[in-house]
């Protein structure tokens, strides 16, 4: 369903200079996903036009822009999501760690476990939390006694700062918490198949401040141990958890660069206006 | 004058009323100085005035078809010719029943001549009756479309009333069912209970011996003991139909939902419809015909003994197989209402598609598939056709799928097939497991009914 038609070899991309992708600098950490010449088509749609990024370790990356502009539509292709959508079909050169993740040797259930998701609304399985979060480690076979898989359950809720909430309820069900704590068993879920990457689906639109503020925070302490992706339509937002901004208008990559940079001196007009609040 | 042209003409009649009221409407539109003095349309008043033209007739014209009989009847025996007839009730209710058909053009010639003498004053009695009711009946048109007619004002709430009765009208609709539903629950547990009265409840629900006769055996035992039964439904309905539905209608509701390509569901959705729709007596004959004599022949060449051409194995795959779109539907809407967020989820944390469906997608949509599948069990379980054809008539307690087992339904079409006289025990007990089935399909319909909501609302 996927093809690759510009195989852009590595050696090439590291010669693109004008490039959004170049906004890598010294201190933004090891490279871990690449994006290069990306377009993704609905149909006869293109819902993509040619998008090159880079995402690094150290940084957190949002990725804003007007609804419908394909902010989302890029990021389900970091971990192959769109695979589920019979139509879709992406082109290209998407690597992780070097790797392409959609040549054929690519597996794609080892792809999902490195590259982890978070959704735009919490779907917590309708199952205990405990099993919520034991599901991925079972899945892929990461603990080898129940011990273990205690410690990863615990690991992973204490890294989503829900531990202290749910420690003595492990057995309720995913389903009766909060709309925040659910999201927060999202991310630990995400987090317990140890992940190297979480993409992040605008995670706290269906939140209100105060859990909103919580996922924030927890972005905050997350960062460096994974590589992490946001896409938000909430510009505050992206201002305040990233260091790096890609901002997205019709399918097109417009400006990608620091984010201080992005929302006090964008070099784009149209990312000036939507900062600006012109349109949007 | 007769029937339907009195019909007719009320219903013109009323056309008539609908207009006038509807002229009359129309000008206190055009009369009116300012928006909203007219409270409804003229079509309202319309229907109004037509309304009570017609409402009233008809409804007196119901009343008089049941009562008219009995004066008509009344008005002949007055006559003078009555005075031959028999004192004897019962030969004289024939000769006027005989008379009274031929006065209205039932019957050509009577056998009896004292019935010929008769049909005179039966046909002036009957149309006397006939044309004084079509009279009232049309004065009621009359009456009812001038009394409302006058009452037209501008600010009649036409719109009101008419709302109101079209409300009424749908609400009588919907009663119907429900009446004749407790209609025929009465009917049986009244005929129930005169079977009981002859055979004790304990005898009949727990007795395992099934041989019913009309009259009781020397020492009173009568083979009214329903177990083998229940035990024969039980095992084809419940038993062999739903390991055959089960899995095969919840592996074709997977595939469906989440392998089949757009196209392939398009077409094979309808199909699987369609044979939800053949009628049973097809799967009877498909049962009875091919199946049974197959698996007779296996269980033959295998050394099974006591193996019969009418077994209940044969039965159970055939109805299994008709429940089979049931459970698939049911079982498929159940994995379509679980949200894409859930399937979304499993995929990336890096399940394959086999174990979302399996560990998320099976686990979410189970208490719709539960539900599922009891409906199945009491459609099974109540299903007739099949079990008279292909499951046979004697009441085997047995656990050998090849040997022939009875079914509760199978019983009541043997008890009141024929001539039955209708006050035995034989043909009651046909009453009282009737009432069994009903209540048992009605209790899995409810518990069935409650597990789906409970599960829909879940995600809502």
């Amino acid at each position: 369903m996927t093809e690759l038609l510009d195989s852009t070899s590595s050696s090439e991309s590291s010669t693109m200079t004008d490039s959004a992708a170049s906004a890598i600098s010294a201190g933004d950490g090891p490279l871990k996903m690449t994006t290069r010449n990306v377009d993704v088509f609905y149909g006869e749609k293109q819902a993509i036009k040619d998008v090159s990024i880079d995402v690094t370790m150290d940084n957190v990356t949002a990725f804003i822009g007007p609804s419908g502009c394909g902010k989302s539509t890029f990021l389900r292709c970091l971990n192959r999501m769109n695979d589920t959508i019979p139509i879709a079909k992406v082109t290209g050169d998407i690597t992780l760690e070097g790797e392409d993740i959609y040549a054929p040797q690519m597996d794609v259930v080892q792809l999902r476990a490195r590259v982890g998701m978070v959704f735009q609304k919490p779907n917590p399985f309708p199952k205990s939390i405990y099993d919520n979060i034991a599901y991925g480690p079972r899945i892929h076979g990461l603990a080898s006694s129940k011990d273990e898989l205690d410690n990863i359950v615990e690991t992973s809720l204490q890294r989503a700062g829900l531990w202290g909430e749910v420690q003595d309820r492990l057995q309720d069900s995913g389903t009766a918490l909060s709309g925040g704590q659910q999201q927060r068993l999202c991310i630990a879920r995400a987090i317990a198949v140890d992940p190297e990457v979480i993409l992040m689906d605008e995670p706290c639109s269906a939140l209100d401040p105060i859990a909103t503020a919580k996922i924030e925070e927890l972005i905050h302490e997350l960062r460096g141990k994974y590589a992490i992706v946001i896409v938000t339509h909430n510009m505050q937002q992206a201002a305040r958890v990233s260091q790096r901004t890609a901002f997205f208008h019709l399918g097109t990559l417009v400006e990608y660069g620091v984010t201080s940079d992005i929302f006090t001196n964008p070099t784009e007009e149209k990312t000036r206006d939507y900062i600006t609040g012109r349109y949007g | 004058m007769t029937g339907s042209i009195l019909f007719l003409l009320i219903i013109v009649l009323g056309g008539m009323a609908w207009f006038f009221g509807r002229v009359k409407a129309n000008r206190f539109l055009t009369d009116s100085k300012k928006r909203g003095e007219v409270h409804s349309l003229p079509n309202y008043h319309g229907w109004y005035v037509a309304l009570w033209a017609i409402g009233p007739a008809l409804l007196f014209l119901l009343v008089w078809n049941i009562t008219s009989p009995a004066l008509i009847t009344d008005a002949a025996l007055a006559s003078p010719a009555a005075e031959q007839l028999p004192q004897d009730a019962f030969a004289r209710g024939s000769i006027l029943a005989e008379a009274r058909s031929i006065a209205s053009g039932q019957q050509v010639k009577a056998f009896n001549p004292l019935s010929q003498s008769m049909v005179e004053p039966y046909k002036t009695a009957i149309s006397y009756y006939q044309t004084l009711g079509a009279i009232a009946a049309l004065l009621l048109v009359f009456a009812g479309g001038a009394y409302s007619w006058l009452r037209l004002k501008p600010e009649l709430r036409a719109r009101t009333k008419i709302e109101r009765i079209t409300m009424m009208t749908l609400l009588l609709a919907s009663l119907i069912a429900t009446i004749t539903t407790v209609g025929i629950f009465a009917s049986l547990i009244f005929e129930s209970a005169r079977f009981f009265s002859m055979v004790s409840p304990i005898d009949f629900l727990f007795g395992t011996e099934w041989n019913p006769k009309a009259v009781a055996g020397p020492r009173g035992e009568t083979g009214f003991g329903a177990i083998p039964l229940f035990w024969g439904t039980v095992f084809i309905g419940a038993i062999i139909a739903m390991i055959v539905a089960i899995p095969l209608g919840l592996m074709s509701a997977i595939y469906l939902t989440q392998y089949a390509p757009p196209k392939f569901r398009a077409w094979m959705k309808p199909i699987l419809e369609v044979l939800a729709g053949v009628p049973t007596v097809v799967y009877g004959y498909f049962a009875a015909l091919t199946v049974a004599p197959a698996l007779r022949d296996f269980a033959v060449s295998i050394g099974i003994s006591g193996a019969s051409s009418e077994s209940a194995l044969a039965a159970g795959v055939v109805m299994g197989i008709m429940i089979i779109p049931f459970v698939s539907s049911m079982a498929d809407d159940s994995i379509a209402a679980v949200p894409s967020a859930m399937r979304d989820g499993s995929l990336a944390m890096g399940a394959t598609n086999s174990e979302t469906i399996k560990k998320v997608l099976i686990p979410a949509a189970l208490p719709g598939v539960v539900g599922g599948v009891l409906l199945a069990v009491s459609r099974a379980i109540g299903e007739t056709m099949i079990v008279v054809m292909a499951a046979g008539l004697a009441a085997n307690m047995t656990a050998n799928p090849f040997s022939s087992v009875t079914t509760v339904t199978t019983q009541i079409v043997q008890l009141l097939t024929g001539d039955q006289e209708f006050d035995s025990p034989k043909t009651l007990a046909a009453f009282a497991l009737g009432l069994v089935l009903f209540i048992v399909t009605l209790l899995l319909n409810l518990i069935a009914l409650r597990v789906v909501k409970k599960y829909r609302e879940a995600y809502e």
